[in-house]
């Protein structure tokens, strides 16, 4: 970890980053949801294509959601060629966003390690790992000592129920600062013209002979030529105002972190088979993440179980985090898909777009998905990397089978 | 979350394994059915905001089937009731 990741340089940001306008009575777009993902779009549908009479609605306040609840973590190693080509197009966009958006976001590409426990995830380690690097994607096998090199606190003794038996390592992985990243793409969409509008819940989806008019809105209608679904966990909902059904289920995530600590942990460590994902945030806390619960829910909230399932992984991994503490646990909403890839694409009502699915691994396609979807909007066309994502998949058969690569430890 | 099971009463949640949206059937004739309804019939499920009737398997003890009426928002089971029976409540 360097000086730069440390406490004392978090950036102050000014008071006021966007302006806050009243709803104008229509849109050229109306992206529904204030996330990241929508913020992003925002930005892109400006700054590449021009289109800046664009609204961005949100229920709440701008990235109070998923954005605000993640674990940070951003990497691209992901198995299949369709997943590895908008993973890594995020990957690419997230080295250059600081200076993109004239914002810091603290992107710190301190590395991931993947763990394996048993001789399957050995396998499929060293397949995905052969897999990325044909994609152009950064990394390695490593065995338990040259993990252990990357991750000095990391237990590698044999002697342990799951002891670790390699790790795939891709050096360009990291954190970010979460809401840095949702206020820089919020003030550079604002300045592009964007309309940033909180407090105002979507009601209804007005649809007139199968081409999408306007949202109903708790602050009026808003007409619109296209309407982007941007909502996450809560996109099911939303989709059935426009009469439609999604092949997704809606799951609490919960993750938690310690009290601040002096910097022990200097990569990020994942492990699907115990269920937890541990990175130290740059203040100090250490940021640990969980599975999902396993039943449907909109509470925002999961059981205590899966904290003390996922903090006993972690101890077994990280025997030095057995003093300290949990500070505060929290849960946010996932929309799971059945291949555990996006729905990124058009839907079969006209000028309505939807943008979902990305379950538990959505903070890091942040640029790639924002990038993807405007131009999708913009074109009425898919993106080329968001082609085989489209809703129409699950028809055809051509799933995008992620499982491996996402399932758990998004 | 107490969870209560129609055989054994009410336990932990973490003695239970989740099954997703009750009283889906099988299609009468799948070799009929167009690819999207099959998809319909495969991959999509009801993803309510409110009462949900759920399929709940009471893994760690009489391991059967049953189901429950849960509502999303608050995680308050309404209703449990066994395999085969219709929905209490709705």
């Amino acid at each position: 970890m360097t000086a730069q990741d440390t406490a004392d340089a978090v950036p102050e940001l000014p008071a006021t980053l966007w302006r806050d306008p009243e709803p104008k009575r229509g849109y050229d777009v109306v992206i529904v949801g204030g996330g990241g993902h929508g913020l992003a779009t925002a930005y892109y549908l400006a700054r590449n294509h021009g289109i800046t009479d664009v609204a961005v609605v949100d229920k709440g306040w701008l990235a109070g959601g998923n954005m605000a609840r993640n674990t940070t973590i951003i990497r691209s190693n992901y198995l299949l060629d369709a997943s590895a080509g908008i993973y890594e197009h995020a990957m690419k966009l997230w080295e250059g966003l600081a200076d993109d958006l004239d914002c810091p976001i603290l992107f710190s590409q301190r590395g991931v390690l993947n763990l394996a426990h048993s001789p399957q995830d050995v396998r499929e380690g060293v397949r995905r790992v052969n897999a990325n690097r044909l994609n152009g994607i950064d990394a390695e096998w490593l065995d338990p000592r040259q993990a252990l090199e990357i991750c000095p606190i990391l237990n590698i003794s044999p002697d342990v129920r799951y002891p670790v038996l390699g790790a795939t390592y891709q050096p360009r992985a990291g954190i970010a600062r979460h809401d840095y990243v949702a206020w820089g793409f919020a003030r550079a969409a604002d300045r592009l013209g964007v309309d940033l509008i909180q407090d105002c819940e979507v009601t209804g989806i007005e649809v007139d002979s199968g081409r999408v008019t306007g949202v109903s809105t708790t602050r009026g209608l808003l007409t619109a030529r296209k309407v982007a679904l941007c909502a996450a966990g809560h996109s099911s909902v939303l989709a059935e105002m426009a009469g439609l059904r999604l092949p997704v289920q809606s799951h609490p995530l919960q993750a938690l972190v310690s009290e601040l600590l002096e910097p022990v942990h200097p990569t990020v460590v994942m492990s699907n088979a115990v269920h937890v994902y541990v990175s130290q945030a740059h203040k100090g806390e250490l940021v640990m993440g969980a599975g999902i619960d396993q039943y449907n829910s909109y509470a925002q909230r999961g059981g205590l179980h899966v904290i003390q399932r996922q903090l006993a992984a972690a101890l077994e991994l990280f025997p030095i985090f057995a003093r300290a503490h949990v500070l505060r646990t929290w849960g946010g909403i996932v929309d799971v898909t059945p291949d555990a890839s996006a729905i990124l694409g058009l839907t079969p009502i006209d000028g309505l777009y939807l943008n979902c699915g990305w379950g538990t691994g959505g903070f890091k396609a942040t640029p790639g998905a924002g990038w993807c979807y405007a131009d999708t909007i913009a074109n009425g066309v898919p993106h080329p990397l968001a082609a085989p994502l489209t809703l129409e998949r699950f028809a055809t058969g051509a799933l995008v089978d992620e499982h491996g690569a996402a399932a758990v430890a998004h | 979350m107490l969870i209560e099971c129609p055989w054994c009463g009410p336990r932990d949640e973490t003695e239970f394994h989740y099954g997703g949206q009750a009283h889906v059937s099988y299609p009468d004739d799948p070799s009929v059915l167009t690819d999207e309804q099959w998809a319909r019939y495969l991959f999509y499920r009801d993803n309510p905001q409110g009462r949900f009737a759920e399929r709940w398997c009471h893994g760690s003890a009489c391991r059967r089937w049953f189901n429950a009426v849960r509502d999303t928002r608050t995680h308050q089971i309404v209703a449990t009731y066994r395999t085969g029976e219709s929905a209490p409540v709705t």
